[in-house]
């Protein structure tokens, strides 16, 4: 059942010339003997059927809408601030729930005498409204499509109401045919951050120990909650989260932390990167999800801190986490052992599952994802070989300089280099290296792939989101939701491990599976015996 | 919940929104293009938006919901989109083998200015294959405005009146409604022997049965043949005039096919004048199954109607759905003290207000709103029940108010989508779900020695 080249050549056959010039780029069937590559971040084919969204979604809907204190103003026709609104998972909790706008959708719904005539003015309107309502700390303002062709000067707008209104306001060029997918807007979110936000702050020295930001980490269905639990009962300082349930406030004064954990590669790579550069703080690569990814990462965490107390209290909360944990996932792994998956999730989880699936005994047999690049696939050594294409060459790469104030070495240099030797501290493996020989790993995967792929390997279960959720039910295949978790959660941490391996483990064991076939299919229509000699 | 809204209403002049009651023009278009059979929707512009719409279809259905994208970039973005289409023509045929690619445009082609027309008369397009067209630009009315374009493009570009006298046949443009309350308008239809081509027609595709097999073009859908055959109708029933006015007019202009505009048929009133149009059209009694639904349904409001009468509502929502809704809960003998919708359209106002003068109520009427003034209304004048699709339930939760889902989206529920709510059958499952919240939530409430075995 395994896919060789000859087998993926038939598949892409059907595509037209150029497309299947294309398309064979971004499909890798995994050879461990030889070093592989990937196409990536390159523009959708027109009319494939992608899952791929757009840079309005990557910066308004992923980084910027979980910051819980600000007021996320889109401005565009309906449309876009709509379908970001309350649909992704991104929970948050407040003291003061009056400055909670998690559930708002503020927009300057856009008519045609704006875009004839320009919006900037019902812009500055809006702004001056939601200010004299609800009186937020900051806002942020997100561009949409015809924004940027239109013309409006959403800085001009954000400068002048900011002064008017003394409070921040920042304005985000993220129109969605930016870029080639979401990756765009991750990149202009996390610029517009570091510019603007993360060091305004006045604290100069954390006042608890062992100081950490946790980035690229969205709190859906709880799951940075899940990962707080654990690190605060070690001892961590939590100084911020980006941005799960994460605040304006708190951002301000994540330059004081010592330490930053990367969740999510793709999404914040760049801050973590120019945090480094601009405060001297390293960033470890992290993996919440799965049991063992956990441990390690909170055993990377203690080694990078080096310190005796901090590395036993580490342990001991590993052992009382365990010793929940083990019998639990024990159960469910006897109804998923030796079943196989597939993993195609955005930018990161199409990575990050496959080892909770391995613990549950189910082996990911395509992997992939719809907008990482090449260094979420290959590892960040290829970062020098990536030659940025024309599509993607607008996005403004942000260059950031040692803050004499603020910039502190956190470690010498070497110890930087031998615990680099030991843990991922500035580095991120990719997602090749953890395929195994004959696995496929495909980047952009359209529907026609899906349904190929699923004829020839039939996975037991699927891991993707809600547009393919129900294409691939009707094949009686079940199908997890690994953006929206199935309104379920948290899926990160050791309790997420277990609500995951339940989650996974019902899916297989429904009865309703079992009545997709109707009995008169299975039965002749006419009963009777045939007699013999007759 | 939504504790930063305040009860003190300041007036907003800005025309921004806060917590919209509509969402934009190309869903509604690409659901109206679900609606005939072997059609995948194309949207012309951004993927951003393709992505959202098959989402949000998607999560209301909890079906398969394709559709392709022309994936523009900033390039195309400046210089037009003519060959992302023309690529994504001869790709989406070849890969997907469609019979019609529907193709809308979002704001971002609008505002460049494609010429869609042009565009699709100079690709090539295989033998005995079809490419519709509408324009769709999110920055104009709201999703039902797209419905609405997408199936006056449908007729424009494919009804064809090619018989001297009419057909003995109704066109039927049911608007932006559940495919459960299509297969039920259809079976009125059906019980009044007339035929028929309703336009668009979701059910058999966004409800499509488990099998075990994916098929990417469903059994439902309006067909080609009965597309053009609408054109020789005797009639068009346009059921909504925001969804179903403009295209039965042109239908009207087109083939000549004479067009009368009704109400949505939820509630006794809008269901009688369905029946009534459909009988003094075609001369045809309304069969006794017909008139036994009825009588139920009476017999169902009068037996309850001491659970409702003198309530409050505050009702949101589509156009059409609302203005139904508001008649049939006047019907009843409630109080329908806020109404609102986010579709903007002086005529909504009018109705609705002549609705409440002729009943005697004052109330809160307005078109383009949004959630923000419904609530904060609510506050200032609590009612006792709130009717209206998902995104109510942030007012009902803050204000503790029974809660009923009718319209698009609801997403928070399953089944929905399968049961209709307009016709008499409709009617009768309405009252259902609004004395359900009312009695559960009079349960909720009781003191012990007030909790009653009968109600």
């Amino acid at each position: 059942m395994a896919i060789n080249s000859k087998k993926l050549d038939e598949i892409l056959d059907l595509y037209p010339s150029k497309v299947k010039r294309n398309r064979k780029n971004h499909i890798v069937v995994r050879d461990t003997t030889t070093v592989q590559e990937i196409e990536a971040n390159t523009r959708t084919v027109p009319g494939i059927i992608t899952n791929r969204g757009c840079a309005f979604a990557g910066c308004k809907g992923v980084v910027l809408g979980p910051l819980k204190d600000m007021i996320h103003i889109v401005h565009g026709p309906i449309g876009c601030g709509y379908y970001a609104w309350a649909t992704r998972r991104n929970k948050a909790q407040s003291d003061d729930p009056k400055n909670n706008y998690i559930s708002y959708c503020f927009s300057t719904d856009m008519q045609e005498s704006d875009i004839v005539f320009g919006g900037e003015k019902k812009l500055a309107k809006v702004i001056d409204e939601v200010v004299e309502i609800f009186h937020p700390k900051a806002i942020t303002i997100s561009a949409t499509c015809p924004v940027g062709l239109i013309g409006d000067d959403l800085n001009a707008v954000a400068k002048a109401a900011e002064a008017k209104h003394l409070i921040k306001i920042l304005s985000f060029n993220c129109e969605g045919y930016k870029g080639v997918s979401q990756s765009a807007g991750h990149h202009i979110a996390n610029n517009g951050l570091v510019e603007h936000v993360i060091g305004s702050g006045d604290m100069e020295e954390a006042s608890g120990k062992y100081p950490i930001n946790l980035l690229g980490e969205y709190n859906i269905g709880g799951d940075g909650w899940e990962i707080a639990r654990v690190l605060k009962d070690i001892g961590y300082d939590i100084i911020s989260v980006m941005t799960g349930d994460g605040s304006y406030e708190e951002l301000k004064n994540a330059h004081v932390s010592d330490l930053n954990l990367v969740q999510c590669h793709r999404s914040i790579n760049y801050i973590a990167e120019m945090l480094e550069t601009k405060y001297g703080t390293p960033w470890l690569k992290v993996n919440f999800i799965g049991v063992q990814s956990t441990i390690e990462s909170l055993r990377n965490m203690a080694l990078y801190f080096g310190d005796q107390d901090l590395i036993n209290k580490t342990e001991e909360v590993i052992a009382r986490e365990i010793a929940v944990v083990e019998s639990v996932i024990d159960q469910y792994r006897m109804i998923c052992q030796g079943k196989t998956a597939f993993c195609f999730v955005g930018g990161s989880r199409g990575h990050h599952y496959q080892g909770l699936f391995a613990e549950l005994g189910i082996e990911t047999i395509l992997a992939g994802y719809e907008f990482a690049h090449r260094d979420d696939y290959e590892g960040r050594d290829v970062l020098p070989h990536i030659k940025t294409d024309a599509d993607s060459k607008n996005i403004p790469d942000l260059k950031v300089t040692q803050d004499e104030q603020r910039f502190r070495l956190k470690l010498s240099p070497e110890r930087a280099e031998e615990l680099k030797e030991k843990i991922p501290l500035s580095q991120y493996k990719g997602l090749i290296q953890d395929m195994k020989d004959g696995t496929i790993m495909v980047d952009d995967l359209n529907h026609f792939e899906t349904e190929e792929f699923i004829k020839i390997l039939k996975p037991d279960i699927f891991a993707s989101g809600v547009k393919d959720k129900y294409v691939i039910q009707k094949m009686g295949i079940p199908s997890k939701q690994l953006h929206s978790y199935d309104y379920s959660g948290p899926y990160a941490g050791f309790r997420g491990a277990m609500k995951f391996a339940e989650d996974v483990a019902n899916s297989f064991i429904s009865p309703t599976w079992n009545f997709i076939t109707p009995p008169w299919k299975n039965e002749p229509l006419l009963e009777g015996k045939i007699e013999e000699g007759k | 919940m939504l504790d930063g809204t305040p009860k003190k209403i300041i007036e907003r002049h800005s025309g921004g929104v806060i917590n919209p009651a509509k969402t934009c023009q190309p869903i509604g278009a690409m659901y109206a293009a679900l609606g005939l059979h072997g059609c995948l929707p194309h949207s012309h512009g951004s993927q951003g938006c393709c992505s959202y719409h098959r989402m949000h279809l998607t999560r209301h259905f909890r079906d398969p919901i394709m559709a392709s994208s022309s994936s523009f970039t900033e390039g195309a973005s400046v210089f037009g989109g003519g060959a992302n289409l023309k690529t994504s023509i001869k790709n989406v045929f070849t890969i997907y083998n469609p019979d019609i690619m529907a193709v809308h445009t979002t704001c971002l082609s609008e505002t460049i200015g494609d010429d869609l027309n042009s565009i699709v008369q100079s690709a090539e397009i295989p033998e005995g294959k079809i490419v519709l067209y509408a324009n769709t630009p999110s920055y104009v009315g709201s999703h039902i405005t797209g419905f609405s374009n997408m199936t006056k493009g449908i007729i424009n570009q494919l009804a064809e009146s090619t018989l001297e006298e009419p057909k003995e046949q109704v066109t039927i443009l049911p608007g932006f409604v559940n495919p459960g309350d299509m297969r039920e308008i259809k079976r009125i239809v059906k019980k009044m022997d007339i035929d028929y081509v309703m336009l668009p027609d979701t059910s058999g595709v966004v409800d499509s049965p488990m099998t075990g097999e994916f098929v990417m073009y469903p059994k439902g859908g309006t067909t080609v043949e009965e597309i053009k055959d609408s054109g020789n109708s005797q009639i068009t029933l346009a059921l909504g005039s925001f969804a179903s006015a403009d295209p039965a007019n042109a239908l009207d202009k087109k083939c000549g096919v004479p067009a009368k505009v009704l109400h949505t048929p939820i509630g006794i009133k809008a269901t009688d004048s369905l029946l009534m149009a459909l009988s003094k059209s075609f001369v045809r009694e309304i069969p006794y199954d017909l008139e036994e639904e009825r009588g139920q349904l009476v017999d169902i409001m009068t037996d309850t109607h001491f659970h409702f009468h003198g309530k409050k509502v505050a009702i949101f929502g589509d156009p059409d759905i609302v203005i139904s809704l508001t008649e049939f809960v006047l019907s009843l003998g409630m109080k329908p003290v806020h109404v609102l919708t986010g579709t903007p359209g002086k005529s909504f106002e009018n109705e609705i207000n002549k609705m409440l003068t002729e009943a005697g109520i004052e109330g809160n009427v307005k078109a383009a709103g949004d959630l923000f003034t419904l609530h904060q209304w609510i506050k200032n004048l609590p009612v006792d029940l709130l009717i209206g699709n998902t995104y109510g339930k942030y007012i009902a939760r803050a204000e503790d108010i029974p809660f009923v889902r009718i319209g698009f989206p609801i997403l928070d529920r399953s089944v929905h989508s399968y049961l209709p709510v307009v016709g008499y059958k409709g009617a009768i499952r309405i009252i259902e779900m609004i004395s359900n919240a009312l009695l559960d939530r009079a349960d909720r409430d009781a003191k012990d020695e007030d909790f009653e075995l009968v109600m």
